[in-house]
């Protein structure tokens, strides 16, 4: 029975078939993680500004925006856009639009974090050694900024892997979904296939974020001190 | 000064990390009321000796007995042994989330099982005579580096030790603060207390031993009283040790 | 609108019972964790760096689609309930294992030393000492992942528990209320995770004894 089991998972061509829903929320998070760290350095440099207005309005788009539940973004922008603009938003658009708006919110906060968390003598040292104000940028602040942020990016990608399997919610056929049509398919022939269905996607997704974040705690690690 | 009973002896305490030996063969005697300064260059194993004396560092060969008693086998009852022995920091070391009351007693209260408005009055007494009851209620970080440490020695003393330890107390001070520590220990030493010091302050040094030990490379290489020692030492190691040392004095009046 | 007011209380009933529950839980299973980690003790740390790992990794979801769809078939059948409080409390656990972890590794070495050198045992030490400390510094992690779990309760209805997605989706799919269900939804969130935030920031001042930490 058990041997059975496994066997499902090797059948013409399950595997592949996985790992190409896999790849669609592999997709969907890297074009999401990409959008989101540019507008996130945008939207970093925008809350570090005085003006209260932006100031205000970043926040609140922060704070909203990191209250909610993911799934529940999801919702809004599947179910609400279409009602709302009579456009007919595919699940896969919507994630991107939901991860991007949710990641730019991180990687804001982040960017803002590490930008305010450059000491003030940083600047001054480099205008001491006659740096013009581009270069103490170039060659001081963005390298330290870089430094704090990129472990954190990366960070930023597992928890947008997975993340992303919330959108089997919005009907997307993802590994999930795929998953759960393989157990379908072979209900009869190989009655326990969910137990290795279900585990083979379980370590998927570990493969796909566990070498990224041990990634980010290496480069945290070394870029420390 | 003629010797009275021996509180503290140490024979052939040796102590190794894994990678060849910090403490090589010590022994020593510290009588009741005498005071000891242990000093040497950094890395002499001044500081890893002070805590092999309380059990914070365990020692390889060798044996430490308190009043007659070895309290270096494996059975030794380090929360019994160290109500006796009380140790200062260099890095003071009071609980930052504990109020200055509250770090004194936590000792009495916690370890000695001691009425707290018995031991309330007493913290109050120490207080008092360090020159901080009115900082009682306020937490460590309102404190000066001074400050702090005085209340950690009224911490120790108020368990009523035998013996204190002092571990280099005021190389982590600002200079005009030394002094108002240092002048806490001298009147400790006055009063009869039996004291290990060390420190890097050759001046109180002189003034507070009756017994100086200069340690180098991880073993006694004199043993000598104060005026003997500072006025003309017997070894070369602690000629030149003690040569270094007013060059670093005078390079510092030059700057 | 108030005609499905109802059905969100009772849904969010649901999510803070089986959330509370899950986070105790996690918070026991991550204390636990950190002091393993903490003791370095053999065998155990290794065990617990692995199921860090794993947990941290995979989404709650999968977690959930294989405790509730894929168990079964090995004869271990659990109720919904029963798979979400464990899924949640495998995510949890990690996650406040670290917060845990991190907060204990922030007190310096000495402490330990100062609290034995006035004669307390080492449990007294980490009861007085120790644990206040750590606490105290772990407090805005933990509240942030009190928060992050109470979110991340939004997929149970994978699991066909009628959380307050599942009431949304079923007002939409059923009845096409669209409007009304996603408006619902957010107060509904809001009402939940905003008291939650407030009380979070609030802790998080106060906790800092007295500005002890910064």
């Amino acid at each position: 029975m058990q041997d059975l089991g496994i066997r499902v998972l090797f059948m013409g061509n399950n595997f592949i078939r996985l790992l190409g829903g896999l790849w669609i929320t592999i997709k969907i998070s890297l074009i999401s993680v990409v959008l989101s760290i540019v507008l996130g350095i945008l939207l970093g440099l925008l809350m570090t500004l005085k003006n209260p207005v932006t100031k205000a309005v970043t926040k609140v788009y922060l704070e909203f925006i990191r209250i909610m539940p993911q799934l529940v973004l999801l919702f809004l922008v599947y179910f609400g856009a279409t009602k709302a603009f009579g456009i007919q938003l595919s699940g896969q658009v919507s994630a991107v639009i939901v991860f991007t708006l949710w990641g730019t919110a991180e990687m804001g906060d982040l960017v803002r974090g590490a930008l305010i968390s450059i000491p003030k003598h940083q600047y001054e040292s480099g205008a001491a050694l006659g740096l013009e104000s581009s270069q103490i940028y170039r060659y001081i602040i963005i390298p330290q900024t870089l430094r704090r942020l990129i472990p954190l990016a990366i960070n930023l990608t597992t928890r947008m892997i997975k993340t992303t399997s919330l959108i089997v919610l919005i009907g997307v056929v993802e590994v999930l979904k795929i998953a759960q049509q393989i157990i379908e398919a072979n209900r009869y022939t190989v009655p326990d296939s969910a137990l290795w269905i279900y585990g083979a996607v379980f370590f998927l997704y570990f493969l796909a974020c566990w070498p990224i974040s041990l990634l980010a705690s290496k480069l945290e690690k070394k870029w420390k001190n | 000064m003629e010797k009275s009973e021996k509180l503290l002896e140490v024979h052939h305490l040796r102590k190794d990390y894994g990678n060849g030996p910090v403490l090589k063969d010590i022994s020593l005697d510290v009588h009741k009321g005498e005071v000891l300064v242990l000093i040497g260059p950094s890395g002499c194993g001044k500081s890893t000796f002070l805590r092999c004396l309380n059990g914070l560092e365990s020692i390889q060969a060798g044996e430490i007995l308190l009043d007659g008693h070895v309290i270096s086998g494996e059975k030794t009852k380090w929360s019994e042994v160290r109500q006796k022995i009380g140790m200062v920091f260099q890095s003071y070391e009071l609980f930052p989330h504990m109020t200055v009351l509250d770090n004194i007693l936590l000792g009495p209260t916690k370890v000695q099982k001691r009425k707290r408005p018995e031991a309330i009055e007493e913290a109050e007494k120490l207080l008092e005579r360090v020159g901080l009851l009115d900082k009682k209620d306020v937490y460590p970080r309102q404190l000066s580096g001074g400050q702090k440490q005085r209340v950690a020695i009224v911490r120790a003393l108020i368990m009523k030790p035998e013996i204190m330890l002092f571990d280099e107390v005021t190389a982590a001070l600002d200079p005009e603060m030394v002094r108002e520590v240092l002048d806490v220990m001298l009147e400790l030493a006055r009063g009869g207390s039996t004291m290990v010091i060390v420190t890097h302050e050759m001046q109180f040094a002189r003034a507070v031993a009756d017994q100086v030990v200069f340690l180098d490379g991880g073993e006694i290489v004199e043993m000598n009283a104060p005026e003997e020692f500072f006025g003309c030492p017997k070894t070369d190691r602690a000629q030149k040790f003690l040569n270094t040392f007013t060059f670093e004095k005078e390079d510092e009046k030059a700057e | 609108m108030g005609k499905y007011a109802h059905l969100y209380v009772d849904a969010a009933k649901l999510t803070l019972l089986l959330g509370v529950a899950g986070i105790l839980i996690s918070l026991i299973i991550g204390l636990v964790c950190a002091l393993i980690q903490y003791y370095r003790a053999p065998v155990l740390k290794r065990i617990v760096s692995v199921y860090i790992e794993l947990s941290r990794n995979t989404p709650l979801l999968v977690q959930l689609f294989f405790l509730y769809f894929g168990l079964p078939k090995i004869g271990i059948m659990i109720s919904s309930e029963g798979c979400a409080v464990i899924g949640l409390s495998f995510l949890g656990g990690s996650y406040m294992a670290e917060a845990f972890r991190s907060g204990l590794e922030a007190i310096e070495k000495s402490q330990m030393e100062s609290g034995l050198a006035i004669g307390l045992t080492h449990a007294q030490v980490m009861r007085h000492v120790i644990f206040p400390q750590a606490l105290s510094i772990s407090v805005p992690v933990l509240c942030a992942n009190v928060i992050f779990l109470i979110k991340e309760t939004s997929v149970f209805s994978a699991v066909a528990l009628a959380d307050l997605m599942y009431v949304a989706k079923d007002l939409i799919g059923l009845y096409y209320q669209t409007d009304e269900a996603l408006l619902m939804l957010v107060i509904a969130y809001l009402i939940l995770l905003l008291p939650i935030s407030f009380v979070a920031a609030w802790l998080e001042r106060r906790l800092r004894y007295a500005g002890f930490g910064n």
